[in-house]
């Protein structure tokens, strides 16, 4: 078993590192206060082929492994989680789900531009009454012959404002229940489309995150991905690949709490010596650096696993919850290591540890991803 | 017109330093090397260059002195934007053996412009640069902070003591820069990481060259000592160690 990574891998690892920690850093803080959408970084990381890291070459996009895409989001994550989930939702659900389901037109059409990042999508499943779940959409997508009527609202929809390309999950055929659900790839700017205000959220307050309403909304036909009655099982595989992304992503945000936290540790002294060496402090970071490895590993396992074409299901449910939950805990004894100095924005903690929370609901809350674990180890349906 | 960018092969600027060998040698295990900071900056302008001058600038090529070990960072080069890469097969043992193997490698190409970072972060000889156009004959331009295309010429800003000169340079020519020559290092896109193998890397043969200087040993700075409070009721005290331990005044 080999656990290097090769020279490839380790220079996509060091690019995203080099960005985070010379221009995101920046203005991390002010975007964060102000709720300020990344525009500018959105753009360098396009330019960089971030926003299309796995998408084939054929389709403009950067043709990296899954392994590259959890190394980079882990250090885009460690300085700032808005821009990462920006990147995680573009790149393994809307990117993802049109590649591997989407027939040629559609890819030649949608993917491209999405793949350099000219073009944002966002992906459109929760809706008001519907989260965790996902089988009782009332959005729905009357089948009139040659389009679909798209009627319904969406929300928590990242990338909401932003993106040109939604993926919109919506039923068609309520009598046959999930089974009777589509996705349809609509344009932003169709008529009657119109989208709620800004979600003055917790953290991530630097990416857009709207509602979305529908009103007679048309949608051709050829804008369906897959057969009649897909669009649960696509929302179902993309997620498992999207839970890499996010699980990932917690990974960078305890890794980050983690290196400030050994820097403070070094640097701050109390009762004549470091923080570093009071065993208390010291124990604290073992534990947070066994959380970190930990969650490393699952991600990278899960991602080894998709990069071979074997089932990864289990494995990203695993990553994901184990991620998210040690990223909570991790984040929030970061606060504590740096004490009063936690509690304020300077010192950046704070804010991880706000972040760390969306990762245990979004994407497949932790109790979802101890469904999807648990029907599979127990062979439930 | 080909520019040439030297690269240096250093250890990252976060590594601890520890000796080996009685301290006679750099102890190197573990270390993560980058490409020298000063060089970096050097093969940004280069390519800066290159994009805003199409027709005046043919390759950037970049030229090491190193052996096998030292290719990750020349591909990291590459992925940046370097065309070609030129991996002589040499330790560099000093600046005038790593300028005399760079000149003799150089005699096979056709150079404009040789762009030379003022230092290297492990050894900072600021020497390279210097030897290489001595050796070569060629002319040269210290503390270059800036390098700009005037009618496809080179147009250099040198730092001087109480100003700027702007020198308008012959090719071929060495050019020593220092900071300012670019502002932020060019980080390499997926596109430049996925075609750095396929990109050109030739490895010439070193040549023997006896270094002008031989280390004698390798000594850690002192370590900061802590920091002494003066009451300013008795700023005499200041003076005293000033002239008695700081040996100032």
């Amino acid at each position: 078993m080999n656990f290097e990574f090769t020279e490839e891998q380790l220079m996509i690892q060091q690019a995203a590192r080099d960005y985070a920690q010379r221009e995101l850093i920046l203005d991390v803080i002010e975007r964060d206060t102000h709720s300020i959408y990344p525009e500018k970084h959105v753009k360098a990381l396009a330019e960089l082929g971030f926003m299309g890291m796995m998408v084939s070459p054929e389709y403009d996009g950067s043709g990296m492994d899954t392994i590259s895409y959890v190394l980079a989001m882990e250090e885009l994550s460690k300085v700032d989680a808005s821009v990462s989930v920006i990147m995680s939702v573009n790149n393994s659900l809307v990117c993802y789900g049109i590649e591997h389901f989407g027939t040629e037109e559609q890819k030649q059409k949608f993917l491209r531009p999405l793949a350099r990042g000219e073009k944002i999508g966002a992906f459109l499943l929760s809706e008001p009454e519907a989260g965790s779940d996902a089988t009782s959409q009332k959005t729905t997508a009357d089948d009139k012959g040659d389009y679909y009527l798209l009627n319904g609202t969406k929300n928590w929809i990242t990338n909401g404002n932003t993106a040109s390309t939604y993926l919109v999950i919506a039923q068609t055929h309520p009598e046959k229940g999930h089974k009777g659900i589509n996705v349809l790839i609509v344009d932003r700017n169709s008529p009657g489309i119109s989208v709620g205000p800004h979600e003055d959220k917790m953290g991530m307050r630097s990416s857009d995150t709207h509602s979305v309403m529908f009103t007679d909304v048309k949608v051709s036909k050829e804008n369906r991905i897959g057969e009649d009655g897909f669009g649960f099982k696509f929302a179902m595989k993309t997620l498992e690949g999207g839970r890499i992304g996010i699980a990932a992503q917690a990974l960078g945000l305890a890794s980050g709490a983690l290196e400030r936290s050994i820097k403070y540790a070094q640097e701050r002294k109390a009762f004549g010596k470091e923080l570093a060496k009071h065993q208390s402090v010291a124990f604290k970071i073992a534990e947070m650096a066994i959380k970190v490895e930990n969650s490393r590993n699952l991600c990278l396992k899960a991602a080894w696993l998709k990069d071979q074409g074997k089932p990864y299901g289990y494995a990203s449910a695993m990553a994901k919850y184990y991620a998210a939950e040690s990223a909570m805990w991790v984040t929030t004894e970061a606060v504590q290591i740096h004490g009063g100095y936690g509690y304020v924005k300077e010192y950046h903690v704070e804010r991880l540890m706000r972040e760390a929370k969306l990762t245990q609901i979004y994407e497949g809350t932790s109790e979802i991803q101890k469904i999807v674990i648990s029907r599979d180890l127990l062979h439930l349906k | 017109m080909n520019i040439y960018v030297c690269i240096s092969n250093v250890p990252d600027t976060t590594t601890r330093i520890k000796y080996k060998a009685g301290n006679q040698e750099v102890d190197y295990t573990g270390v993560q090397w980058i490409i020298n900071p000063w060089d970096e900056l050097a093969l940004t302008r280069a390519i800066e260059l290159k994009e805003a001058n199409p027709g005046a600038i043919g390759k950037i090529i970049t030229i090491t002195v190193g052996k096998a070990d030292t290719e990750p960072t020349i591909r990291k080069a590459l992925a940046i934007g370097a065309d070609e890469a030129i991996r002589i097969d040499a330790v560099p043992l000093d600046a005038y053996s790593t300028a005399s193997n760079i000149a003799e490698a150089l005699k096979q190409e056709e150079p404009g412009i040789i762009l030379c970072g003022v230092e290297s972060s492990d050894f900072n000889s600021w020497s390279v640069g210097g030897m290489l156009s001595e050796i070569m004959e060629l002319p040269s331009v210290s503390a270059v902070s800036s390098l700009n295309f005037e009618n496809n010429k080179p147009i250099v800003t040198r730092e001087i003591d109480g100003g700027k000169q702007q020198i308008s340079v012959p090719v071929p020519c060495v050019l020593i820069v220092q900071k300012g020559i670019a502002i932020v290092p060019r980080i390499p896109s997926m596109r430049g990481i996925m075609t750095a193998r396929t990109k050109p890397l030739k490895v010439n043969t070193g040549v023997s060259v006896d270094p002008l200087i031989k280390v004698s040993d390798y000594q850690a700075p002192p370590q900061k000592s802590v920091c002494k409070m003066i009451d300013p009721e008795h700023l005499e005290q200041l003076a005293d160690l000033l002239h008695t331990e700081a040996r100032v005044i």
